[in-house]
């Protein structure tokens, strides 16, 4: 996650950050095809490179901001659940902990989390989404994206509005232990509830989708998108290659590769993906609604 | 004899001394026969004080231990008319996962399981207890019939877990464990699982989602393995003790939370000193589950349920 590296002189380098924060007359080179952009002009372009269309990976806001109507404004869901470390998870010798990753991770602002869920409308019509973040601790699921993507899935339900997901995750968060691994079941569950109500689930894979996240509520959507060559599957590339000991074909694991297999219904383009949600939207709407 | 762990290798000499009598020529003479118990006892008591005070990462080495009773032991043991169920109907039969229909007693039941395998050729057969997505989806069909016959599941958990190759995710190995915790969930009947040996991952939760979840005191459920976590902290996999003992893992620890029901009794020195009394032990704990779960009415089965896998999650609410 360098690609801050050819910045202009006097603006100061920072450790983690976003493309949803690059500050405004700032140059970056494309991780995609090394071109200088100004950053400008990617978030006009929805940070995808004009160049190669390498999509960025983004923060969950700027996602949101992409996504939903500019009016009415967002009303953000669960922003009040906030994690804590409940196994006092250290790992000893010089490492951090939990509790200080989670620090640094929440930067300035505490409502920070791997999930970011609102209630807006899209193309004029309600929907809920949840949306993960990559940037903080690699969109890993723990507690509090567990519930917040809950409660977005019953915001859905109760409102009788879509729901709409955004993974971007490798998987489970350790540092809570079985704890999060059940919140896999219990992300799928209240899916499962929205079905009864005949709502649509459209889950949207952004790179990367793996682990816990991939093998739970990212994979059963009513439809399932996924952005273009975003790294999307059960177990990492590295894990796979180091227990089958061959290489890996050509493209694995990608969007194109999924879809090739049957794994994923269409690829959207970012710059697109606002429009094919809204006619999906329209498409699939719930019985005598 | 079986085989002993690095940590047990005091028992050694006394296991040694046992077996020696145990050959002598006059090893039925009354002298040898006192001298065999006494050493016996002497072992028991060192087992106890072991397992009385294993390190988690220990208890990770009981529950992989090569002798310890697996899914199949359990089935054939426990079930009469045990009639094996096989394939996923669209590309093959994963024989990590073993399935199929049996009697409890005298209830009939839907019979899942994770066979890790015992000699090297079955260990190859049944990938070491690794599913792909056809055991996933050969684990669906049974959640289908156990719905369509409002019939129990029961669920026999060892894996290391999902098994990570090519071909897998070729074929869809995370939407094959999602749609399988989304099975579960709406599932028609009673769920129960007993995590036997080893319980990896979202590989294992794929079996675990239902409305019961015993534990044998000696195995163990994490959402990593200890090497995968301490190669991921410390790039080194050789610290997985000091992973192990952070993680959370065993049934003692789990039962804290209420991520499990149940702690299942071990018999003195592991389930793999005597696979007849922890087999015995599991059945016991299921019958009673059952007969517990079975009082339910469907609905008020799926809301306890509902609500089970809601509520799990920990974390603080700071005012609005
Ligand atoms: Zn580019």
């Amino acid at each position: 996650m360098n690609w801050f590296t050819d910045i202009l002189p006097g603006i100061k380098k920072k450790k983690g950050k976003s493309a949803a924060t690059v500050p405004d007359g700032v140059w970056s080179k494309c991780p995609g095809c090394n071109t200088a952009i100004y950053s400008v002009e990617l978030r006009k372009n929805c940070y995808v490179c004009a160049n190669c269309d390498h999509h960025q990976r983004i923060g969950a806001e700027e996602r949101a901001r992409l996504v939903f109507d500019a009016e009415p404004a967002l009303s953000p869901l669960g922003m009040e659940v906030r994690p804590v470390d409940f196994m006092n998870f250290r790992d000893g010798g010089g490492g951090k902990s939990y509790a200080e990753k989670l620090r640094e991770a929440q930067k300035d602002d505490a409502r920070r989390e791997a999930v970011f869920a609102c209630r807006g409308t899209i193309g004029g019509r309600a929907a809920v989404a949840a949306i993960f973040d990559f940037s903080f601790m690699g969109g890993s699921m723990g507690s509090v994206a567990g519930e917040r993507f809950t409660r977005a899935v019953e915001d859905a339900a109760e409102s009788g509005a879509p729901f709409i997901s955004f993974a971007s995750s490798g998987g489970a968060r350790m540092q809570e232990g079985v704890v999060s691994l059940v919140q896999m079941a219990k992300t799928t569950a209240a899916l499962a509830r929205l079905s009864a109500r005949r709502l649509p689930h459209i889950s949207v894979l952004t790179d990367p989708t793996t682990g816990g996240v991939a093998a739970s509520f990212a994979m059963i959507g009513d439809v399932v998108v996924a952005e273009p060559k975003a790294l999307i599957g059960f177990a990492g590339p590295r894990v796979i290659q180091e227990t089958v000991r061959e290489r890996l074909p050509e493209g694995f694991q990608r969007s194109e590769f999924l879809r090739e297999r049957g794994g994923v219904d269409l690829i959207a383009d970012r710059r697109e993906l606002r429009e094919v949600l809204i006619s999906l939207l329209s498409l699939l709407r719930p019985p005598g609604g | 004899m079986v085989q002993l762990l690095e940590f047990e290798r005091g028992l050694e000499p006394l296991e040694a001394e046992i077996k020696t009598l145990s050959l002598s020529e006059d090893a039925g003479a009354d002298e040898i026969v006192k001298q065999m118990r006494a050493l016996r006892k002497k072992r028991d008591a060192m087992l106890g004080r072991l397992y009385g005070n294993l390190t988690d990462w220990q208890t990770c080495q009981v529950a992989r231990h090569p002798a310890r009773p697996q899914a199949l032991d359990y089935i054939r043991a426990l079930f009469t008319d045990f009639t094996e169920l096989r394939g996923d109907r669209a590309y093959g039969d994963d024989a990590a996962v073993v399935a199929g229909l049996g009697k409890l007693g005298d209830k009939p039941a839907v019979i899942l399981g994770q066979q890790k395998g015992r000699d090297t050729a079955e260990k190859i057969r049944r990938n070491f207890g690794m599913p792909g997505p056809e055991g996933y989806r050969k684990a669906m069909r049974m959640m289908d019939l156990a719905d369509k016959f409002s019939l129990p599941l029961i669920a026999f958990v060892d894996t290391p877990g999902a098994y990570p190759g090519i071909g897998a995710e070729e074929r869809g190995q995370a939407g094959a464990i999602g749609q399988c915790l989304y099975r579960a969930a709406t599932m028609r009947a009673p769920g129960l699982t007993v995590v036997v040996g080893e319980g990896g991952s979202g590989g294992a939760l794929a079996l675990a989602a239902g409305d019961y979840i015993g534990m044998l005191r000696h195995a163990v459920y994490s959402v990593i393995s200890p090497e995968g976590c301490a190669s991921i902290l410390w790039k080194e996999a050789a610290r997985a003790a000091d992973a192990a003992e952070m993680l959370g893992l065993t049934a003692a620890k789990l039962k804290k939370r209420l991520l499990i029901d149940e702690v299942i009794a071990e018999p003195p020195g592991g389930a793999h000193r005597d696979s007849a009394a922890a087999i015995a032990a599991v059945g016991a704990a299921l019958e009673k589950a059952l007969a517990q779960l079975e009082r339910l009415e469907t609905g008020l089965l799926l809301e306890k349920r509902a609500r089970r896998w809601r509520e799990y999650g920990e974390y603080s609410e700071k005012g609005k």
